[in-house]
């Protein structure tokens, strides 16, 4: 029972750190997509 | 008794087996054709705005994937090519897979609207339930006419490419889309023909089981015809130069070859089905090359 509740806190830790990432490499795909929008909105 | 505090609480699925529900490897041929189709179109696409899109299509396709494995479990597990896929394994539970296919597509869809436009999202919408709900709910367990329409659910990716990069779709996006719906026949039929006993343990009609193996050879070869002419039309219609006419004539050509010997052969009892092999393996191929020849002809011009 206690080996068996330590690999599933062991499978939550290592998916709250994919799903971490992937929340981090959104906000910078946000942030590079408003730039890149500012940029094209801009008059030349 | 309170069971509540001595029942063990479920092994949650591991990260891998979400990335497994998508098909990683169907994503890969899904996002090339989508990124040619973005290269070929006119004018020029922001990095960022086409690397986004290029995610769209991806996670739309993941999300397909893992909607269709979400409906498949019951005939994936009597399948020996999918019965190690998270769901018939049981690594996951089905409703996870169900929210995981519904959440991805949502995003997808969201964000491509978004981010790059709605025609590139509609598309999107278009090819995520046409793969879910016309081929995998509808014709999959119906008819072995199921891969010759559902085929067009993964010709779409290069119509998102150039919407994404136009906004629009245009004639030489739609021969692509047509090239892709007819060669996924004889790709598919090529592969049921060595896997015919694991469609058939599973009760899906793929045209080897329903329509016998004779048969199938023949379609292989017929649908190998209308497939070369639309990988043909770009050039010969000037929506390409020499340079793909020449790829597109020359990998068309080995194709058709490899179709016919699949055609006209017959097998016997322990035959190991190299030709049909060897066409499937061809076929993917094909399509990195003729799609590859699309975007260099359009550097070149």
């Amino acid at each position: 029972m206690g080996r068996r509740d330590d690999e599933i806190r062991a499978r939550q830790r290592q998916r709250a750190m994919v799903l971490g990432l992937i929340l981090g490499a959104f906000v910078v795909l946000v942030f590079a997509i408003t730039i890149a929008k500012i940029k094209g909105g801009m008059p030349h | 008794m309170n069971t509540a505090t001595t029942a063990s609480p479920a092994m949650p699925a591991h990260w891998r087996d979400f990335l497994a529900l998508t098909k990683p490897r169907v994503m890969t041929l899904v996002v090339f054709t989508g990124l040619c189709g973005m290269l070929a179109a006119p004018g020029h696409i922001d990095p960022v705005l086409g690397f986004t899109a290029i995610l769209c299509i991806a996670l739309g396709a993941g999300a397909a994937g893992a909607l269709n494995q979400w409906y498949e479990s019951d005939i994936d597990g009597k399948m020996r090519r999918t019965e190690r896929r998270p769901l018939p394994a049981g690594r996951m539970g089905r409703e996870t897979a169900l929210q995981f296919g519904v959440g991805l597509a949502s995003f997808s869809v969201i964000l491509m609207g978004l981010a790059i436009n709605l025609a590139a999202a509609a598309i999107l919408t278009v090819s995520i339930l046409f793969y879910v709900l016309i081929y995998t709910v509808w014709l999959k367990r119906r008819t072995p006419q199921n891969i010759v329409i559902g085929g067009a659910a993964g010709a779409f990716p290069p119509l998102i490419g150039w919407a994404a990069a136009t906004g629009s779709v245009a004639p030489l996006p739609l021969l692509l889309f047509a090239l892709v719906f007819l060669w996924t026949p004889p790709h598919f039929w090529a592969l049921a023909l060595f896997m015919r006993t694991d469609y058939s343990a599973a009760g899906v009609p793929m045209l080897p089981v329903v329509a016998g193996e004779r048969t199938t050879r023949t379609q292989i070869g017929l649908y190998t015809i209308p497939m070369a002419l639309a990988a043909l039309a770009p050039w010969a219609l000037g929506l390409s130069g020499m340079l793909y006419g020449v790829v597109a004539a020359v990998a068309t050509a080995v194709f058709a070859v490899l179709a016919a010997r699949v055609a006209m052969r017959t097998t016997g009892e322990a035959d190991t089905m190299k030709p049909e092999k060897r066409l499937f393996a061809w076929s993917i191929l094909y399509l990195f090359i003729v799609f590859g020849a699309v975007v260099v002809d359009k550097w070149v011009a």
